[in-house]
């Protein structure tokens, strides 16, 4: 018997019985919640896509059809995985947006982009993840900073520059974070440079 | 042994002569890291009071059954279930402050405030007194926050709750919101109450 009491299973009981507890309590609180948190996260990016695909007020967002898509790139012998949303009204493609991340100052930046279904322009951008600087890098969630990428032409890299743009592809850069400026424009030049030929030809179709 | 302290004085003693933050210096990650606006401050200060309050009681209940050698691991075990409940619970209902927070409430596993609240009063008195001093430790914790956050808010944006209160001239110092702000803000803070205290001191004596 005193052998049995000293068996570090049977002193540990406790720990053991309110591990198991706690444990499956728990397992019950993610079972009630996690629909509700991955909703969430839907609803954020659901919210956002008529704004991405530059829907005018009179169109009601209703209408669209929205679907959403892995699409597979080959890219330096690696297969790279993007997360693509054709949005489409009567049929006709209304326009893609792209979920992307990137390296930022902090940690990771995530971005919805949204372009027009020939992939020739940027209708939107939003920054729906990141953990800049506050007062600094985390203006780039600012629309000073979000708009200034409406309607440019896919057609050029984007630089983020510091004096001033004059030139199309220019981003002003945000004063005192021109590396989470830049990494926006990083993540969006990478984004065209892969999607852009596999959506705008049309070899995609949801 | 030593009288230990009835539940009201548990209670008074959180607030002020046992600030947690002020006077034990303890929970200094979440006091400097998200009290760049008031916002985070609430919900930070809700989220410490809940779990700080449930582990003290859980603690409390199963005090006479803790081997010294084991406890830690039961005390860490018991908040580490109680900050995934509210990590979670934020989530689901609160989702911009949690996006907000990210990795501050799941720190919330390693503030020394909890496992010292259970470690000095939840392993050693009832339930009654656990519970009071919970409040008052949770209620000292949510001052020390509020008054950090409220000067590097307003300093820093002009704004308190997000709501304008300098006049638009003011030049915001941004400073105060980065992370020097909040070791300016926590010393100058710190220095006062205990300018204060010494002074309040002298005075008695």
């Amino acid at each position: 018997m005193g052998k049995f009491k000293d068996n570090y299973i049977v002193k540990a009981w406790l720990v053991l019985s309110i591990a198991l507890i706690f444990g499956s309590s728990l397992a019950g609180v993610e079972i009630v919640l996690k629909p509700k948190i991955i909703a969430n996260k839907l609803n954020e990016t659901l919210s956002l896509i008529p704004y991405l695909i530059q829907e005018k007020e009179k169109e009601k967002s209703q209408n669209l059809k929205i679907t959403f898509n892995k699409v597979e790139i080959e890219k330096n012998e690696r297969k790279i995985f993007y997360n693509v949303i054709h949005t489409s009204r009567d049929g006709k493609t209304a326009g893609w947006v792209v979920k992307s991340k990137g390296p930022g100052y902090a940690d990771k930046v995530e971005l919805l982009i949204g372009f027009d279904p020939n992939m020739k322009y940027i209708t939107g951008l939003f920054v729906i993840d990141q953990k800049e600087t506050p007062g600094l890098g985390n203006k780039i969630i600012e629309n000073n900073f979000r708009n200034q990428f409406l309607r440019i032409n896919t057609e050029n890299s984007l630089v983020a520059v510091k004096t001033g743009k004059r030139h199309p592809g220019e981003i002003d850069a945000i004063t005192g974070a021109t590396i989470s400026s830049r990494s926006v424009c990083d993540i969006v030049n990478t984004v065209v440079k892969d999607l852009k030929q596999p959506l705008g030809s049309g070899s995609i179709k949801k | 042994m030593a009288e230990l302290p009835t539940p009201t004085e548990r209670f008074l003693q959180g607030i002020l002569p046992e600030n947690p933050v002020y006077r034990q210096l303890l929970g200094l990650c979440p006091t400097l890291a998200v009290t760049n606006n008031m916002k985070s401050a609430v919900t930070m200060a809700a989220a410490v009071a809940f779990v700080l309050f449930c582990a003290n009681i859980i603690i409390s209940l199963i005090r006479d059954l803790l081997k010294p050698h084991l406890r830690i691991v039961i005390f860490t075990l018991t908040i580490a279930t109680f900050v995934t409940i509210v990590d979670k619970f934020l989530a689901a209902y609160v989702y911009s402050m949690s996006k907000e927070l990210g990795p501050y409430i799941p720190l919330i596993i390693v503030n020394c405030i909890i496992i010292c609240r259970c470690e000095v009063c939840a392993s050693k008195q009832n339930v009654v007194a656990a519970a009071s001093d919970a409040v008052g430790q949770s209620l000292g914790f949510a001052l020390a926050l509020f008054s950090i956050a409220g000067v590097r808010e307003i300093l820093g944006t002009g704004a308190f709750f997000e709501l304008q209160i300098l006049p638009s001239s003011w030049p915001n110092w941004i400073i105060m919101v980065l992370p020097p702000g909040a070791f300016f803000t926590l010393g100058l803070l710190l220095g006062l109450v205990n300018w204060l205290s010494n002074r309040s001191g002298k005075k008695a004596t």
